[in-house]
């Protein structure tokens, strides 16, 4: 592989190309010619530099900088500056380096970005770009100077739990499955990321899907396994391209497949997809999946470790988990325990979703307090508003109001709090939000998603769900709280797999903070957010209504009557609730009650 | 319904070229029901057949596979398949007036069907892209930041 002591990387977008970027390209490359720099410095094509009216443009490694509104006669002088006389190029240099990525800015002060560190940032395409930033370091590291107990033992030391959401001991679960009984052994990565809100792990297999792979043949060396899967949902099309390319790309240079970098040991790796349901995200269903059958869940014991795929000993952990073994390999087990709580150590990727400033991707080191995610990474509530609760751990998380938020983010705090870590999706709600309504949409969910298999998941979710609607829609009857705690409490202890012992947390802790809300929609039939259609009312207020009639023209159901000049009136049984009428009215004269 | 038999052959061919490229085998089984639904827009009862006997599955076992999976449909699709995502992140961001716009421009319901056979509207789970909610995926194309007003216009493109 060749090594140049400097990139140029030109962005080849379409709006780029236009103004003449080939032109630029060509009158560069001829440019290191002449001046003898040609097989130092390597000029390649490059996508979403910047702010594309700023094209021609591009961008200098290592020292990262940024130039545009290029001519192909700025080049003699460009190249003199920058990479004769080291000096950079001014004239060409635009203020501000303009971010377009809307999921994943740059790091905040309080991040530490571990798993997704090269995502953004290397073209997931290419192997050399994975292999540039120490990749297949730690591999080379584990097969050439480690026996399979010893990455165990690292694995255990460095004190990673598995990042799904149910986070256990990844060391441990590598020990069982390397003392199981029984051949061929398998290995898994669990990509079927379901959570809503979650896409973290969709990042990583778009944006680095190398860590993965790597982490893979890691696990495989160490629990004695030939041949693994990874099983990514069909909602992710361009991770699974992303996938085949870089396991192809990982086959071609020896990574995968027979004697592995020219050592004893081989493994090969398959992409299998899904097809769409969100139970599969569950460890034995995801098994099921891939053997061609329903994606129904198993009891379990028998664990994986012991009796998995094809009912042989299989190590199935999430796509998050794989993506840290290269690191922790290669920098050592102390470094990531030095980072996160006594028992829950490294970092964790969330994805902040819903009223907050900056949504998108973080990571953090676990121990930071909730207001510190919502507020300094976050930015705080979208249009500075104010905070009502923050859901953890996706739609089987409960919802925790502000009280909480100085609760340290780690898997103990928040099972304890009557949450969850989940995957690592944070939905954050403003005061707008109707939190029974939030429940009622989440059961509506896990409803959905119940394989069907158990009787307290099946038919306990869709009771739940009903007297939920019944409430939304000012129809709530008085004993509905009581029956409300039985039934969670009931699913929650008697289904067969996670779905169905987590469908019931939205509602418990709903009904646990926010029990008022509750009682105000049964009791006085008012929804206090102001979500819930059945129980809001548009009215016109007596005295700001000037009767000019634009609201009811607009109404696309003839609700609204009265005279021009006098104040109109909403028909409350034929209003639909649509709000076009408050929209329209040009006197604020229309208010929800 | 039956299709009629040009599309009969169409089917048949779709099947035998899933089952070349993944062999067969009933590991196999989903990945051959996902290419044949993405081939043929949905699964056939003449696909089942041909599968059942290339397989050596029985048809039950077929369909119950296939009813499971959101993704596969066993019931005939639009021209236009609109997958609107219902998930909370989009849903709190205004992904309820756009799921209501699309209802009210297209005049159907979830899981319905135009009466002139060209838009057929599903919900689908969360497509991980909650930084630009809400979206909405019209057969491959992908949209997100989506307001009501935007949905005629989207659509407008598949005429």
């Amino acid at each position: 592989m060749k090594f140049y002591r400097s990139h140029v990387l030109v962005c080849v977008d379409p709006e780029c190309l236009n103004k003449g970027a080939h032109d630029v390209m060509d009158a560069l490359q001829d440019e290191l010619v002449a001046q003898g720099l040609i097989e130092e410095v390597q000029v390649l094509e490059t996508s979403r530099i910047g702010g594309c009216d700023q094209g021609p443009e591009l961008m200098v490694y290592p020292e990262g900088v940024h130039y545009s509104n290029l001519t192909p006669d700025d080049m003699a002088f460009l190249v003199e500056e920058h990479f004769l006389k080291g000096r950079v190029a001014q004239k060409f240099v635009t203020e501000e380096k303009v971010f377009t990525d809307e999921e994943l800015s740059a790091p905040t002060a309080k991040e530490i970005r571990v798993v997704l560190r090269n995502c953004g940032k290397i073209d997931p395409e290419n192997i050399e770009d994975y292999i540039a930033e120490d990749g297949y370091q730690a591999l080379g590291k584990v097969l050439f100077e480690s026996t399979p107990e010893q990455v165990i033992d690292e694995v255990l030391k460095s004190g990673l739990r598995g990042r799904g959401g149910a986070g256990f001991p990844t060391g441990k679960k590598w020990q069982f499955a390397r003392a199981s009984q029984g051949s061929p052994k398998y290995v898994i990565c669990n990509a079927d990321e379901g959570d809503p809100g979650a896409f973290m792990n969709r990042r990583v297999l778009e944006g680095d899907p190398h860590s993965v792979i790597e982490g893979m043949i890691i696990a495989a060396y160490a629990i004695g396994s030939s041949q693994g899967y990874i099983y990514c949902r069909a909602e992710y099309p361009i991770a699974v391209k992303t996938l085949r390319i870089a396991i192809e790309q990982a086959r071609n240079m020896g990574l995968l497949g027979k004697n592995i970098l020219g050592s004893e040991f081989s493994f090969n790796l398959e992409v299998r997809m899904g097809a769409g349901a969100f139970v599969c995200g569950e460890e034995t269903a995801l098994m099921a999946s891939i053997e061609g059958q329903r994606g129904e869940p198993r009891p379990r014991p028998p664990f994986p470790a012991v009796k998995g795929l094809f009912a042989k000993p299989s190590n199935i952990n999430n796509v998050e988990t794989y993506a840290n073994i290269p690191q922790i390999i290669f920098r050592g087990a102390e470094w990531y325990a030095g980072m996160g709580t006594e028992k829950s150590k490294g970092t964790k990727t969330f994805a902040l979703a819903g009223d907050v400033k900056h949504t998108g991707l973080i990571e953090i080191p676990f121990g930071l307090t909730l207001r510190e995610i919502v507020y300094d990474v976050g930015g705080g509530i979208k249009d500075d508003k104010k905070f009502k609760a923050i859901q953890t751990g996706g739609p089987m998380g409960g919802c925790l109001p502000e009280g909480y938020l100085d609760l340290p983010v780690d898997y103990e705090a928040l099972t304890q709090a009557g949450s969850m870590m989940g995957s690592g999706g944070l939905v954050i709600m403003d005061e707008e939000t109707c939190m029974v309504d939030i429940a009622r949409f989440f059961m509506d969910f896990t409803q959905d998603e119940s394989c069907g298999k158990c009787t307290p998941c099946r038919v306990g979710t869709r009771r739940i769900l009903e007297i939920l609607e019944r409430i939304c829609a000012g129809k709530g009857q008085p004993d509905d709280l009581d029956t409300l705690d039985y039934l969670c409490a009931q699913i929650k202890e008697n289904s067969l797999c996670g779905l169905g012992q987590g469908a019931p947390t939205p509602v418990i802790s709903t009904l646990k903070h926010f029990r008022d809300e509750y009682e105000a929609h049964i009791v006085e039939k008012r929804c206090p957010s102001k979500v819930c259609k059945a129980l809001i009312r548009y009215e016109i207020i007596d005295g700001v209504c000037t009767g000019c009639t634009v609201c009811a023209r607009n109404c696309p159901v003839n609700a609204i009557s009265g005279e021009r000049r006098t104040t109109h009136v909403i028909d409350p049984d034929v209003c639909i609730r649509c709000g076009i009428c408050m929209q329209v009215c040009n006197f604020n004269a229309i208010v929800i009650n | 319904m039956a299709v009629n038999e040009k599309d009969g052959k169409l089917v048949i061919k779709a099947v035998q070229a899933a089952v070349d490229h993944y062999g067969a085998s009933q590991d196999e089984l989903i990945p051959i029901l996902n290419e044949v639904n993405r081939e043929v827009g949905y699964l056939p009862s003449e696909a089942f057949d041909e599968i059942s006997r290339l397989l050596r599955v029985p048809r039950s076992r077929l369909f119950s596979v296939a009813s499971f999976y959101r993704m596969l449909s066993t019931k005939p699709r639009g021209k236009h398949v609109i997958q609107f995502c219902e998930s909370a992140p989009c849903h709190v961001v205004g992904g309820r007036e756009v799921w209501q716009a699309i209802k009210d421009f297209l005049k159907i319901e979830e899981d319905e069907t135009t009466s002139d056979g060209k838009w057929t509207l599903v919900t689908t789970s969360c497509l991980g892209l909650c930084s630009v909610g809400p979206v909405m995926v019209v057969d491959d194309d992908i949209y997100g930041n989506v307001d009501p007003a935007q949905v005629p216009t989207i659509l407008e493109k598949y005429r």
